[in-house]
C-alpha cells in the first residue's frame, strides 16, 4: 500500500516527517518498505524563454535565454517544442535528476548553464506518462509564476511511504483506514468526508432494478449520475493517483479509482446506456464466455460471481468489467456500483485472471458502512469534477448484519497476557484514541468495535491492540518461572553424526524432493512414491526413498569440480505410500570414494573401508556380535559380487557396496541403513565384565578352501568348536596364487585362548587346536597349511 | 707398591670407552689371574705379620677397584644412552600422520544448539511428519480454506489432503492433540519445511523451530524473557531484542521479533540495510481457537509460541552469503565446518 502524505493529509494532520511516521507506523505493525518523495529531483523552478535561436553547429538544438527570475541563463535546449515565450521546468546546476547531475558546461562550443525539463526526465515511473512527456519538454501554463519551484507549482511535492501491511489489516488498503491508524498513533482526530450533492427530480428506483441471485453478494448498492463531461481530471486528483500508484485515465474513471484509494471500496462504473434497467449478480455457468475490458474473452466456471443483465454478462464481479459496458470517451449517463463479494470467490476468480487494486481489497473484506459512504463520495466528486447530475435514490440491496461488534474485557486479563501493569485509565484512553467505544460495567470494559476492524473479533483481539498502541516493545522480558522438568532430546542422530565426522566423514545436508525417475533405484523394496502435484522441475516432483540418489548428485558435482576424495554422510526421511497412506522413516546414507585415510598413509577406498565404517558404527552403537553381511537381493544399482545386505538378529536393515560399474567407471561405495529399523532393537546395558588374571595363548593356523568359501563360514566353525576358552579370532593374512590351487585361497587365523578360572596347559589348548582344524576340514573341504 | 698398582690402575681406567674393556679392566686386577690373585699367591710362605700386611694390601685395592670400576661403569652408560638418543633424535618438522577429520553440517550444528538450550529450560524436542495434513498445517491452526494467509505460503500438495509442511508450525497442532492428558506443554520442533520458491534468500527446502509452551498464566512478557535468552545463546551476549506487532493466523497477539544487527552491533550496516536490526523470528500468544482446536479452554489455559528459520541462524554464524550453499555440499564448503564452535556461554 503506497501511501501518499498529501493525500491522507486531507483527513489527519501528521505531527512528525513522513520518514518518523514510517518508523512509528512499523512500530504499531504496519511495516513499511520504502519512505521517498514522490519527484525526488532538486533544484527545479519555473523559467520563460525570452530568445531562443538555432545553435549554429546544430541542425536540432536551440540557444536560449531563459529567465528563472533571479537571473537569465542561457541554456542549449534540444526539444522540437522549445520557443520564446513558453513557461518551462528549468533544472538549474546542480540539480538532482534521476539521469544525473546537470552541471554547466559547453554544448558544441555554446554555454548552457541548465537543462529545460521534459515530464520524463523527472523521476515519475513511465507508465504514468503519455507520449508527449517524452517527446518534448513540458509546457506550463502561460500563468505559471517564474523563479517558483516548479514541484510545487505541478502539486507533486508528495512523499510516498510504501507499507507491506499484514494480511489482515484490509482496512488500511485506504487512506480513511491509514488516517484512523494515524490518529491512533498521535493521538488525533479524523476529519469527516464532504458527501454533499444535490440530486435531480428523477428517481432511479423508477428506471433501475436489481436481481441479486447469489448469497455470496452480500450487499449492492446502485445510484446513477447523468450528463458526465468525459476530461482530464484535475492534478490534484492524477497526482494522489500517481502517488498511489495507479494509472490516471480520465475524470470519470479516475474518479472511481480515487474513491477506492480514499475509502478502501472499490466501484465499479457502468455506462447505464448500454447497461440496460436491470442488473444481475449470479453465479456464472460452467463455460460460459465473457470478454472483459482488455479485450480478453474469459472462459467462466460456476465458482466467478458475475453481473450481467438479462441477456449476458457484462463482468466479472470484483475483478473485472466488461467490455460491452465499459466507461467510453461518449459516455454520458453511469450506473455506479458498491457492492460487498464474497473474498473466497474472489479470490478464486482472480487468481485465474487478475489480481487488481479492487480484487485485493474484496479479498481481504470490507467494511459496509463504507459502501454506503463510498458512493455518496463518488457523486459528490462526479458532480464537482464531471459535471454529473445525479440522480436522486438509490437502489440497494442487504443481505448482511451492520452492527457494531461489542467485546467484553477486563484489565486483569490484558494485564495477564500481555505481562504488564496498565491501569485502567490508560486502557481506557487507546480505546477512545482507536475510536473505540467503550462501557465500563464493574470489573468489564465493554468495548464497541467500529465495522471498519473487521479484523478484530475476540478479546485477545483487544489486547492486541493495546499492547501495539501501548508499544509492544516496552514490554520487559520476563525469566519465566516454571516447574523444574527434565527436557528430553533423542541423542542416537548426533552420536552417528560424531561417530561419523570423527571418522572422516562430512556430513551433507540435501533436498528431500528429487526426480520420479530415481526413486526406485538403489532399492529392491515395494512401495509407491509420493509425487507432489505441482511441482517446480520435473527434477524436483518426488520425495526420495533413499538417499543413496542424493548422495551420488553430490559426488556427481563435486567431480565436476575435480574433487575427487569424497566421504560423505546424512541423515534424512525416506517417505513412500501403502495402500493410501504416507510413511517416512530415517535414514543414514554413506558414500565413500577416492583417498581415505586414518592414520596411515592414505589408500583408496575399497569395500572393507566402508564396511569398517559400518562396523565400527555399529560396534559403537552397541550391536556387537548382532549383525551380519549377505550376498542375496541386490539392487541392480550394486556390483553383485562386491555388496551386501546389513543384516541384524534376521531383519535387513540396509545394504552396504560398490556402485554397478554400469551406472560409473569410478570406484564408488556406498551404504544405507534404515535408522528407524535398526534403533527398534534395544540394545543391552553395559556392565563391567571381569578381567582373567591367567595368561593367554596364542595360535596361528591357515587353511587353503574353495575361493567360493566366504571366511565368516571358517570363523563359524572355529568359534563354535573353540567354545568359551578361544576369546579372540582374527584374520592376519589372505593369500592367493602359486602356493595355493588356482580355485583356492589361503586364509591365515590367530587365535587366543584364555581361561577365567586358570592356566590353560599347552594340552588342552592344543587338543582344541586339533578338534577345530578337523572341523574345519571336514566340514569346509578344506586343508590347513604347513605351519 | 700401592701406589704403583694405583697409578697402572688409574691408566688403565682411563683408557676404557666400552663394557667389554671394563671387564678387560677388572679381569686384570681381580681375575682369577689377575694382580690381587697374584699377590695373594705366596701367602702361604709369609710370616703372620706379612701376611696381615698382603691381606690389608689385597683388600685395600679390591675395594678401591671395584668402587671405581663402579663409577666407570655409571660413566659409560650414561655415555651409551647419550649416544642412543642422539642416534634416535628425529626431525619432528616432518609431517604428522595425518587422521582426516570429518565435519559436521552448519545447519545441523545450529539445530543441537538450539536444541541443547532449550532442553536446558526443560522442553521437549518434538519430531514431526514432513508430509502433514492440511488439516494440521492450515486448518488447525486458524488458517482455513480460501484464508488468505495461504498466499504467502505457497504450498506443495500431494493430494487434496495431504502436503509437505510448510512450516514446523503444524507440529503445535499434533502436540496438543496427542496431549491427551491435557498437562502443561513446553516443546521445539526443529525441522525441514517445503514452499514453492527458490531464489538466493529461499529455497524451496529450508529448516524452521517451533516453539510452543502451553501453560497457566503465560504472558507475552515470558515469550520476550524467553527469546532474549534464547537471541543472546544464539546470537552473542550483547543482541538486544525488539518486538513489533504483526499478524499471524494462529497466535493473538501476535508479534515480529527483531534482534539488534550481530554484525554492526545496532549502529547500521548492510546487513541490517541500515536499520540496526534483523527480523529474525515470529511468535505470539497461541490463539485461543487454535488451543480450543487442540483441547486445551482458553479459559484456563494460554501460552505462546514462535518459530524461526534455522538456515538463516547458520548464514549469520558462519557468515554465509547465499542460502543455497547449504544446500549444494560442495565438499570444499563442507569441509570447513571440521572444528568445535566458538564458545559462547550466556551468563
Amino acid at each position: 500500500m503506497k501511501l501518499s502524505r498529501k493525500f491522507v493529509s486531507d483527513y489527519v494532520d501528521i505531527p512528525v516527517d513522513s520518514k518518523t511516521l514510517a518508523e512509528d507506523m512499523t512500530g504499531i505493525g504496519n511495516e513499511y518498505d520504502s519512505c521517498s518523495k514522490l519527484i525526488p529531483a532538486t533544484k527545479l523552478v519555473i523559467g520563460e524563454v525570452l530568445e531562443c535561436i538555432p545553435h549554429p553547429d546544430s541542425d536540432h538544438l536551440h540557444v536560449c535565454k531563459v529567465d528563472v527570475k533571479t537571473e537569465i541563463l542561457q541554456i542549449v535546449c534540444g526539444a522540437p517544442n522549445v520557443r520564446v515565450g513558453l513557461k518551462v521546468i528549468v533544472a538549474l546546476a546542480g540539480a538532482e535528476l534521476p539521469g544525473g547531475t546537470i552541471k554547466k558546461g559547453m554544448i558544441r562550443g555554446q554555454e548552457s548553464n541548465g537543462m529545460l525539463c521534459a515530464m520524463s526526465e523527472l523521476g515519475l515511473e513511465h507508465k504514468y506518462l503519455t507520449e508527449k512527456d517524452f517527446t518534448g519538454i513540458h509546457e506550463l501554463p502561460q500563468d505559471a509564476p517564474v523563479g517558483q519551484d516548479a514541484i510545487s507549482y505541478l502539486n507533486l511535492e508528495d512523499e510516498v511511504i510504501d507499507f507491506e501491511l499484514t494480511s489482515n489489516r484490509g482496512d488500511l488498503l485506504s487512506i480513511l483506514g491509514m488516517a484512523y491508524e494515524i490518529g491512533a498513533l498521535y493521538d488525533q482526530p479524523v476529519k469527516e468526508m464532504n458527501v454533499n450533492f444535490s440530486e435531480n427530480s428523477e428517481n432511479i428506483q423508477d428506471s433501475f432494478s436489481l436481481d441479486i441471485q447469489t448469497e455470496n453478494c452480500s450487499l449492492f448498492l446502485a445510484k446513477k449520475v447523468k450528463n458526465v463531461t468525459i476530461q482530464e481530471s484535475p492534478d490534484f486528483i492524477k497526482n494522489r493517483l500517481i502517488a498511489s500508484g495507479i494509472r490516471p485515465i480520465n475524470n470519470v474513471v479516475d474518479i472511481s479509482n480515487y474513491v477506492m484509494l480514499e475509502t478502501g471500496q472499490p466501484l465499479h462504473y457502468y455506462d447505464s446506456n448500454r447497461l440496460g434497467d436491470k442488473l444481475i449478480v449470479r453465479m456464472a455457468k460452467e463455460n460460459e464466455k465473457l470478454v472483459t475490458l482488455d479485450n480478453q474473452e474469459r472462459i467462466l466456471s460456476e465458482s466467478d460471481i458475475v453481473i450481467a443483465t438479462p441477456k449476458e454478462a457484462v463482468g466479472l464481479a470484483g475483478v473485472m468489467g466488461g467490455l460491452t459496458t465499459e466507461i467510453e470517451e461518449d459516455t454520458k449517463d453511469i450506473i455506479i456500483e458498491s457492492a460487498i463479494f464474497h473474498p473466497t470467490f474472489i479470490r478464486k476468480t482472480s487468481k485465474k485472471v487478475l489480481r487488481s487494486e479492487a480484487s485485493i481489497r474484496f479479498e481481504k473484506g470490507l467494511d459496509p458502512k463504507r459502501t454506503y459512504l463510498a458512493i455518496l463520495r463518488s457523486c459528490h466528486l462526479l458532480e464537482k469534477y464531471a459535471n454529473a447530475e445525479i440522480v436522486s435514490g438509490m437502489v440497494e440491496y442487504r443481505h448482511l448484519d451492520m452492527q457494531e461488534k461489542e467485546i467484553p474485557i477486563t484489565v486483569s486479563k490484558i494485564n495477564q497476557v500481555l505481562g504488564i501493569t496498565l491501569e485502567k485509565k490508560t486502557i481506557l484512553d487507546i480505546f477512545r484514541r482507536l475510536g473505540f467505544a467503550t462501557k465500563e460495567k464493574k470489573e468489564e470494559i465493554l468495548v464497541t468495535v467500529p465495522t471498519r476492524r473487521i479484523d478484530i473479533s475476540i478479546p485477545e483481539d483487544l489486547i492486541e491492540e493495546v499492547g501495539r498502541i501501548y508499544g509492544i516493545d516496552k514490554i520487559v522480558g520476563k525469566e519465566m518461572i516454571l516447574p523444574v522438568v527434565p527436557g528430553t532430546v533423542h541423542k542416537n542422530y548426533r552420536m552417528i553424526r560424531n561417530k561419523l565426522a570423527s571418522m572422516g566423514l562430512n556430513e551433507t545436508l540435501s533436498y528431500s524432493l528429487i526426480s520420479e525417475k530415481e526413486v526406485h533405484q538403489f532399492t529392491l523394496d515395494d512401495f509407491d512414491m509420493v509425487k507432489v502435484l505441482d511441482p517446480m522441475s520435473e527434477d524436483r516432483n518426488t520425495l526420495r526413498y533413499s538417499l543413496l540418489p542424493s548422495l551420488f548428485h553430490i559426488y556427481e558435482y563435486n567431480k565436476a569440480r575435480e574433487q575427487k576424495d569424497i566421504c560423505i554422510f546424512e541423515i534424512g526421511k525416506g517417505f513412500y505410500q501403502k495402500n493410501k497412506e504416507y510413511f517416512e522413516e530415517n535414514k543414514l546414507a554413506i558414500l565413500m570414494t577416492g583417498e581415505y585415510h586414518l592414520g596411515l598413509s592414505p589408500k583408496n577406498v575399497n569395500f572393507y573401508t566402508i564396511k569398517g565404517v559400518i562396523e565400527e558404527l555399529l560396534e559403537y552403537l552397541g550391536y556387537h556380535n548382532r549383525y551380519t553381511l549377505e550376498c542375496k537381493n541386490l539392487p541392480e544399482e550394486f556390483h553383485p559380487g562386491q555388496s551386501a545386505s546389513i543384516v541384524l538378529s534376521g531383519e535387513k536393515i540396509g545394504m552396504i557396496g560398490k556402485i554397478h560399474p554400469s551406472i560409473t567407471k569410478d570406484d564408488i561405495y556406498v551404504a544405507e541403513i534404515n535408522l528407524d529399523t535398526l534403533f527398534r532393537f534395544r540394545v543391552k546395558k553395559m556392565t563391567y565384565k571381569e578381567i582373567s588374571k591367567f595368561p593367554s595363548i596364542r595360535k596361528d593356523m591357515a587353511f587353503v578352501v574353495d575361493q567360493k568359501v566366504p571366511a565368516s563360514d571358517i570363523c563359524a566353525i572355529i568359534q563354535k568348536t573353540g567354545g568359551k576358552n578361544l576369546v579372540d579370532i582374527s584374520i592376519f593374512d589372505v593369500y592367493e596364487g602359486e602356493k595355493v590351487g588356482e580355485q583356492e585361497k589361503s586364509i591365515a587365523f590367530r587365535l587366543t585362548f584364555q581361561d577365567q578360572t586358570k592356566t590353560l596347559s599347552d594340552d588342552e589348548v592344543m587338543e582344541i587346536f586339533n578338534q577345530i582344524i578337523q572341523n574345519v576340514e571336514n566340514k569346509l573341504h578344506a586343508k590347513v597349511r604347513d605351519k | 707398591m700401592e701406589k704403583e698398582i694405583q697409578e697402572a690402575f688409574q691408566k688403565d681406567l682411563e683408557r676404557i670407552t666400552s663394557y667389554q674393556e671394563i671387564q678387560e679392566v677388572k679381569n686384570k686386577y681381580l681375575g682369577k689371574k689377575g694382580i690381587v690373585t697374584e699377590l695373594t699367591s705366596n701367602m702361604k710362605d709369609l710370616s703372620v705379620e706379612e701376611k696381615k700386611e698382603v691381606g690389608r694390601l689385597a683388600n685395600t685395592i679390591r675395594t678401591y677397584v671395584t668402587e671405581e670400576i663402579t663409577k666407570v661403569e655409571q660413566r659409560i652408560e650414561k655415555e651409551e644412552l647419550n649416544r642412543k638418543l642422539e642416534k634416535d633424535t628425529i626431525d619432528i618438522s616432518l609431517p604428522s600422520e595425518k587422521i582426516r577429520r570429518g565435519s559436521r553440517h552448519p545447519f545441523q550444528r545450529i539445530v543441537e544448539d538450539v536444541e541443547d538450550f532449550f532442553v536446558s529450560m526443560g522442553y521437549d524436542v518434538v519430531d514431526g511428519p514432513e508430509v502433514e495434513t492440511d488439516e494440521n498445517c492450515f486448518q488447525r491452526l486458524n488458517v482455513p480454506l480460501g484464508h488468505p494467509a495461504r498466499d504467502a505460503q505457497d504450498t506443495f500438495y500431494i493430494d487434496p489432503e495431504y502436503l509437505l509442511r510448510t512450516q514446523t508450525s503444524s507440529v503445535q497442532a499434533r502436540t496438543m492433540q496427542q496431549n491427551t492428558e491435557k498437562t502443561p506443554i513446553r516443546m521445539i520442533c526443529p525441522g525441514k519445511v517445503y514452499r514453492r520458491d527458490d531464489d538466493a534468500t529461499h529455497s524451496h527446502q529450508f529448516g524452521q523451530v517451533e516453539g510452543l509452551v502451553i501453560d497457566k498464566n503465560v504472558s507475552l512478557a515470558d515469550l520476550k524473557g524467553t527469546l532474549e535468552l534464547f537471541a543472546k545463546k544464539m546470537l552473542g551476549e550483547n543482541t538486544k531484542v525488539r518486538f513489533r506487532p504483526s499478524f499471524f493466523p494462529f497466535t493473538e497477539p501476535s508479534v515480529e521479533v527483531d534482534v539488534s544487527c550481530f554484525k554492526c552491533g545496532g549502529k547500521g550496516c548492510p546487513l541490517c540495510k541500515q536499520s540496526g536490526w534483523i527480523e529474525v523470528l515470529g511468535a505470539g500468544m497461541v490463539h485461543p481457537h487454535v488451543l480450543e482446536m487442540g483441547g486445551y479452554d482458553p479459559k484456563e489455559w494460554t501460552g505462546f509460541a514462535f518459530g524461526t528459520g534455522l538456515d538463516r541462524f547458520a548464514m549469520f554464524r558462519y557468515e554465509i552469503p547465499d542460502i543455497r550453499y547449504l544446500y549444494t555440499n560442495d565438499i570444499r564448503f563442507l569441509e570447513q565446518f571440521d572444528r568445535k564452535d566458538e564458545e559462547n556461554e550466556i551468563k
